[in-house]
């Protein structure tokens, strides 16, 4: 049996697995939790985008940009061209951000380290400057989004939240799985040797700039998606989606689950949204600090991530 | 023509502040290959602790008004310091050398701690220091226009910390072993200079300028959570116009940013966010060094 027959055999009804388990309870949980989870898993989508670009040595500051296009193409589309079903609506945000991702990519993949991450915040911080300023989009009010429908249905109040809940779990579990076989395709493993040396890969004969180039595509997409995710559900976009801080926080996220793995980045949303949702409400003005320390926690003590605990365990598992 | 001495004076008040603000950014990347995301926060600080102190002095009666002046940079000499110095001691020192990309994350958890520390020690309440801003007047220009003589001053203040700037790295002993150390590190180590003392000197510079931006800034706004977070990308833009790690390049930047943005304040006010990234994003991808970097040979 191959490395990926291995791999795929076990990842995969895994996945499929877990997506069953978290659709089953959208009739045995609270809907605020649903909610809550929709969230997560949307930002989990986002995530990952800032994950594949990692895994290619890059740290984007500014992946709040697809998410924020993702956001407001979803709204702007209800809004004014009156599409209502929400996956018509999924569609046209992402191709819109993938169209950007097209149009900036070749400029942005030139570059590495600091520089990337800076032009991408810059990129970001644009979109956002340009959305403040715009008062037909409601500078930084935003605005709200028309609640969409299913394939003709259109749910109210409870039933919408779990509507969307399913709807971004479905979402979820077929990107997980594309991704999964994305990364261990072999355009996937040459990110990685891209970013172990970029120069021997250019030896080989494979463009370390194109392989950079659909690699940020593909992660603009997938941001979008859960931009488009979590305006449908959330019911409302505005700037702050694009600010530097939004971006911040998915490198957060992307460092607690680490980069070794699919699951990773939708362990480490779920965790973050969980303790976000109890801080809040118990020390509000603590909640930054502990995001700060948390972090350098984990650079110092574990670099690869939650990801990596449960990896060690398996890994233990297998020996014995 | 008013409009034109307009923008120009607005651009060049936007520009010092700029240059404050960038000017411990670029040097404490320039020595130790930090993009030091937490100066926001020494931002921040200066601004608190001199709200704090310009609030109390004229509580009371104190003397003469203008000895608040002094007040504004020795809390800003204090503050900074002392910050910089437990930053350095306390974590930087073990995470010398590491990835560049890795320090950004580092000091983006520092600017996430300080943030609530500033929060824990002032609460969320604004600060007020409007006084030493008032004392100073206005001046006239030009009939209809008329600008803050405290605006003014922050020019000359900007324009000396430059030409001291400048002053110690090219005609003083240590500053030309800075000089080595930013050159080339593994070199200057070889020559038996102590680069451990520099970095932790030059960290403590830096905080210091960041909060002396902030400790100037404080009077001419209400000080609020949240301005250190707004400060630092706007930093970020100046420097890598400038190129990253030099001050010459620094102050370049910020006379380009400030004139663009004053520019786009007087005849397209709409586009003054977009404009200030909008050069940042042109110079980098046409001169990706920035106008004042020097290029680095790729290693294999």
């Amino acid at each position: 049996m191959s490395i990926r027959n291995f791999f795929t055999s076990r990842t995969e009804p895994a996945l499929l697995l877990a997506a069953v388990v978290f659709a089953g309870g959208a009739w045995l949980m609270p809907a605020w939790l649903a909610f809550l989870l929709t969230l997560a898993l949307a930002k989990a989508l986002v995530v990952l985008g800032v994950v594949i670009q990692m895994r290619a040595g890059l740290v984007s500051f500014g992946q709040a940009l697809f998410f924020c296009i993702g956001g407001y193409g979803v709204g702007l589309a209800a809004q004014y061209l009156g599409i209502g079903d929400a996956f018509a609506l999924l569609a046209l945000g992402t191709v819109a951000a993938i169209l950007l991702a097209l149009a900036c990519g070749w400029l942005l993949t030139r570059y590495r380290e600091i520089f990337y991450a800076m032009l991408t915040l810059a990129l970001s911080m644009i979109l956002y400057g340009v959305l403040v300023k715009s008062s037909a989009l409601g500078s930084t009010d935003g605005f709200n989004v028309v609640p969409p429908s299913f394939l003709g249905w259109v749910p109210e109040g409870d039933a919408r939240k779990r509507t969307m809940y399913l709807l971004t779990v479905l979402v979820a579990a077929v990107a997980a799985i594309g991704f999964h076989r994305f990364m261990i395709s072999s355009l996937g493993r040459v990110t990685e040797a891209v970013r172990e040396n970029e120069i021997r890969v250019d030896f080989l004969g494979i463009s370390p700039q194109a392989v950079l180039f659909v690699n940020y595509v593909v992660a603009a997409g997938v941001s979008a998606l859960g931009g488009g995710l979590t305006a449908l559900a959330s019911g409302h976009i505005d700037p702050d989606m694009a600010i530097w801080t939004t971006s911040g926080e998915f490198v957060f996220i992307a460092i607690l689950g680490g980069t070794g793995h699919v699951a990773a980045p939708f362990i480490g949303a779920i965790v973050f949204s969980v303790i976000r949702t109890f801080a809040i409400q118990e020390a509000p003005h603590f909640w930054q600090m502990t995001l700060g320390v948390v972090l350098l926690a984990l650079i110092l003590f574990l670099p690869k991530g939650l990801w990596s605990l449960v990896a060690r365990r398996s890994k233990k598992e297998a020996a014995a | 023509m008013s409009s034109f001495f307009a923008i120009l004076i607005d651009g060049a008040i936007y520009a010092s502040w700029l240059f404050l603000v960038a000017a411990g950014l670029t040097i404490i990347y320039g020595v130790m290959r930090v993009l030091n995301m937490a100066h926001g926060s020494f931002y921040a600080i200066g601004a608190y602790s001199a709200a704090s102190l310009v609030g109390w002095y004229f509580s009371g009666e104190h003397g003469n008004p203008y000895w608040s002046f002094l007040l504004l940079i020795g809390c800003a000499l204090v503050a900074g310091a002392i910050v910089g110095i437990i930053i350095e001691q306390g974590l930087l020192r073990f995470l010398h050398g590491r990835d560049e990309i890795l320090m950004v994350i580092v000091t983006y958890a520092l600017l996430l701690i300080l943030e609530d520390v500033t929060k824990l020690v002032w609460g969320v309440d604004p600060y007020f220091a409007y006084q030493p801003y008032r004392l100073l007047g206005q001046t006239a220009v030009g009939g209809s226009l008329r600008f803050a003589n405290y605006d003014l001053v922050l020019i000359a203040v900007s324009v000396l910390v430059g030409l001291a700037a400048w002053f110690v790295l090219n005609r003083t002993n240590k500053g030309r072993l800075l000089r080595a150390v930013i050159h080339d590190r593994e070199i200057a180590v070889a020559m038996g200079v102590n680069v451990n003392a520099m970095f932790a000197a030059t960290f403590a510079i830096g905080s210091v300028l960041g909060a002396l931006a902030g400790a100037l800034t404080a009077p001419a706004i209400s000080v609020t959570p949240g301005i250190g977070v707004e400060v630092i990308v706007l930093a970020f833009a100046v420097v890598v116009v400038g190129g990253l790690g030099s001050i010459g390049g620094a102050a370049a930047g910020a006379i380009l940013v400030g004139l663009s943005r004053s520019f786009a304040v007087h005849v397209a006010p709409e586009f003054e966010l977009f404009v200030i990234y909008g050069v940042m994003f042109l110079v980098l991808a046409i001169r990706p060094q920035g106008l004042f970097g020097q290029t680095l040979a790729r290693r294999i």
